[in-house]
């Protein structure tokens, strides 16, 4: 297939060499400055973070551009409540010999970040950070990054990552990127793009033109790839997309429609369903062989296939009990358990990063819901509901989820739009994620290495 | 088909021409309007060539409508596939792709799976009523091409659809 664009990407990964600034104290162990973010709602925690100081202009720009975007990070998770910089007593200059946490404290700040950005002698960026515990008045963590200065935003995804961790003791996910289906156009003939961004919407890049239909994009978990379906000359095929190339290529040479694709875990192998002679069952490709395994033959619909992060089981859809419910086999397509018995209709189930939680989309009189429940199917929980909501899909950490929400339309065209949300797992935090255009399919990439 | 549509117009033309030239001239003076009405009616579904899109649509329909979640045909839609075997009988060089439908009230890929049972179950009663099964193709479009615009019961019965389309 023509290549779409050719521009190929910098290398992503930051050539970073990460220094831990140590202070006495820094070790010691942590004080209240924590958040236990598997209770439901939490209070968010205030934090102060100051402009990352600059010698320069333009090191100073860099600086705060950085701040922005760590503050903005900290402030969408809901766990955190940045302070209101007008509210700063001690000045960023002075807080590079060190904070005077009395001028902290008495605004209510109980974590306090600053920094400082340099431009090396070498042209590269030096960007270093300290968290620290206004009441303990401790250092909890210190680290410095050397990077190209264009991958500066990308450094404020780190260092967010580095204190979302440090304070919640969880992985982070804002080094992430989502790719996702840019939706415009009349209802009756929707022009569909692939479309890729920071997952703070930043960086927004179109992947293809809308000449052809595209949906259901997924990240490779190990490569710059994407596999997603498309309709490229009526054909409708799973393809993968090359982020860094641009370069489209149909997976395999099926008799007919391929869909549902989903990597496995170890990016080797894509799963999907294939339809013949109208039904439709599950197939796995290796890509590296080009072999392929058939692993249900039922009359029902099998599909929406995705593998739990271990690789050994599968959870699909099939509405082979008589209506659409969420099923779990093993890896080889044996012991096919139905895990979905509440009421209504389920789909889509896609396994948590953590392996603990399967997340589905439900549709039961009329509404639709994302919710969660355990691999063995108790412990249903549904974290928000709409006229339509689907496609849960997981941040890295598999504490915040990310679906599509389409609002009813009317006669006229109007309405029937769709955009892309995220919600913690605790189904608190709901928030809308700007796009450009109308927005659907969305898929969290795994951190960036 | 494009082109079809293009040359409707001119046949209507001549037909429209044929009747003024038609010998017994009494009818032109009763009732101008309503006779060039119905002389226009005619010639719309005359336009239609025979074996084209739109003749198959003018004789037939070009669609049927299944229920909820349902492939099965109902009676209505076997009677409309029974036109389109005698129609395919008659013109037996057309070639046709049947595309599978669905509301927008189910997930996009269950949706992908449910419009290819549509379609196939179309074309299987073809192939029964003796269709060369090689003639018709089938295509899934899911939710992803709605015909009737509108989130309400009236508009997902009509986008629970198969469509007959003539290849050109």
């Amino acid at each position: 297939m023509r290549p779409f664009s050719q521009r190929p990407r910098e290398p992503a990964w930051i050539a970073a060499l990460v220094i831990v600034l140590c202070t006495a104290g820094a070790l010691a162990a942590r004080a209240e400055l924590t958040i236990d973010i598997t209770r439901g709602r939490v209070e968010p925690l205030p934090i102060a973070i100051t402009d990352f100081y600059g010698e320069t202009p333009e090191a100073a720009a860099y600086g705060r551009d950085i701040t922005q975007v760590i503050s903005a990070n900290l402030e969408r998770s809901g766990l955190f409540k940045p302070t209101d910089p007008r509210a700063f007593i001690q000045t960023a200059a002075s807080l590079q010999v060190r904070p005077r946490f009395s001028d902290w404290r008495v605004i209510n700040a109980q974590a306090l970040v600053n920094g400082r950005a340099q431009l090396m002698p070498d042209g590269r960026l030096k960007v270093e950070f300290r968290l620290w515990d206004t009441f303990a008045e401790q250092q909890m963590i210190g680290l410095a990054y050397f990077t190209a200065p264009h991958n500066w935003r990308q450094v404020a995804h780190i260092i967010s990552d580095a204190l979302y961790k440090r304070i919640t003791g969880e992985d982070g996910y804002f080094n992430t990127r989502v790719v996702y289906i840019a939706e415009s156009g009349s209802p009756k003939n929707r022009i569909k793009q692939l479309a890729i961004m920071d997952q703070d919407g930043a960086n927004h890049r179109f992947l293809t033109d809308g000449d052809t239909l595209v949906l259901t994009p997924r990240f490779s978990p190990t490569a710059q790839e994407i596999t997603y379906l498309s309709y490229y000359q009526d054909q409708p095929r799973v393809y993968l997309f090359n982020i860094d190339t641009g370069q489209q290529e149909v997976v395999g040479d099926f008799p007919g429609m391929t869909f549902a694709p989903r990597f496995s875990p170890d990016g080797n192998t894509v799963i999907m369903s294939l339809a013949r002679n109208g039904n439709s069952d599950i197939y796995t490709m290796d890509l590296r062989t080009r072999r392929v395994k058939q692993l249900t033959s039922h009359p029902a619909i099998d599909t929406s296939p995705g593998y739990s992060p271990d690789g050994r089981q599968i959870a699909f859809n099939s509405d082979r009990g008589g209506s659409p419910q969420l099923y779990i086999m093993d890896a080889d397509g044996r012991n096919v358990r139905r895990i979905s018995f509440g009421e209504g209709r389920y789909a889509t189930p896609v396994w948590s990063p953590r392996g603990d939680l399967v997340a589905f989309t439900k549709i039961h009189k009329g509404r639709f819901y994302i919710g969660v429940m355990r691999p063995d199917g108790r412990g249903e929980r549904l974290l928000t509901d709409g006229f339509l909501v689907e496609g849960p899909t997981w941040a890295p950490n598999g504490r915040v989820l990310m679906f599509f929400r389409q609002t009813p339309g009317d006669a006229e065209g109007k309405g029937g739009t769709s955009q892309l949300y995220s919600i913690d797992l605790t189904g608190y935090n709901e928030r809308e994620i700007i796009t450009p255009i109308g927005a659907s399919d969305p898929a969290w990439s795994p951190l960036i290495p | 088909m494009r082109f079809n549509r293009l040359l409707g117009p001119f046949v209507a033309v001549l037909l429209l021409a044929a009747c003024e030239t038609a010998p017994e001239e009494t009818a032109v003076t009763t009732g101008e309007g309503a006779a060039a009405e119905s002389a226009e009616m005619a010639a719309v579904e005359a336009a239609a060539l025979p074996g084209t899109q739109d003749d198959l649509t003018a004789q037939y329909g070009d669609r049927v409508f299944f229920d909820f979640d349902k492939y099965s045909l109902k009676p209505p839609a076997r009677e409309t596939i029974m036109g389109w075997a005698a129609w395919l009988g008659e013109f037996p060089a057309v070639t046709a792709t049947i595309q599978g439908h669905a509301d927008e009230r189910g997930t996009r890929e269950y949706n992908l799976a449910l419009g290819e049972r549509r379609s196939t179950s179309t074309k299987n009663y073809l192939v029964a009523l003796g269709i060369d099964p090689n003639r018709i193709g089938t295509i899934s479009y899911g939710k992803e091409r709605p015909a009737v615009e509108g989130s309400n019961e009236a508009a997902w019965a009509q986008n629970r659809r198969g469509v007959l389309v003539v290849s050109e």
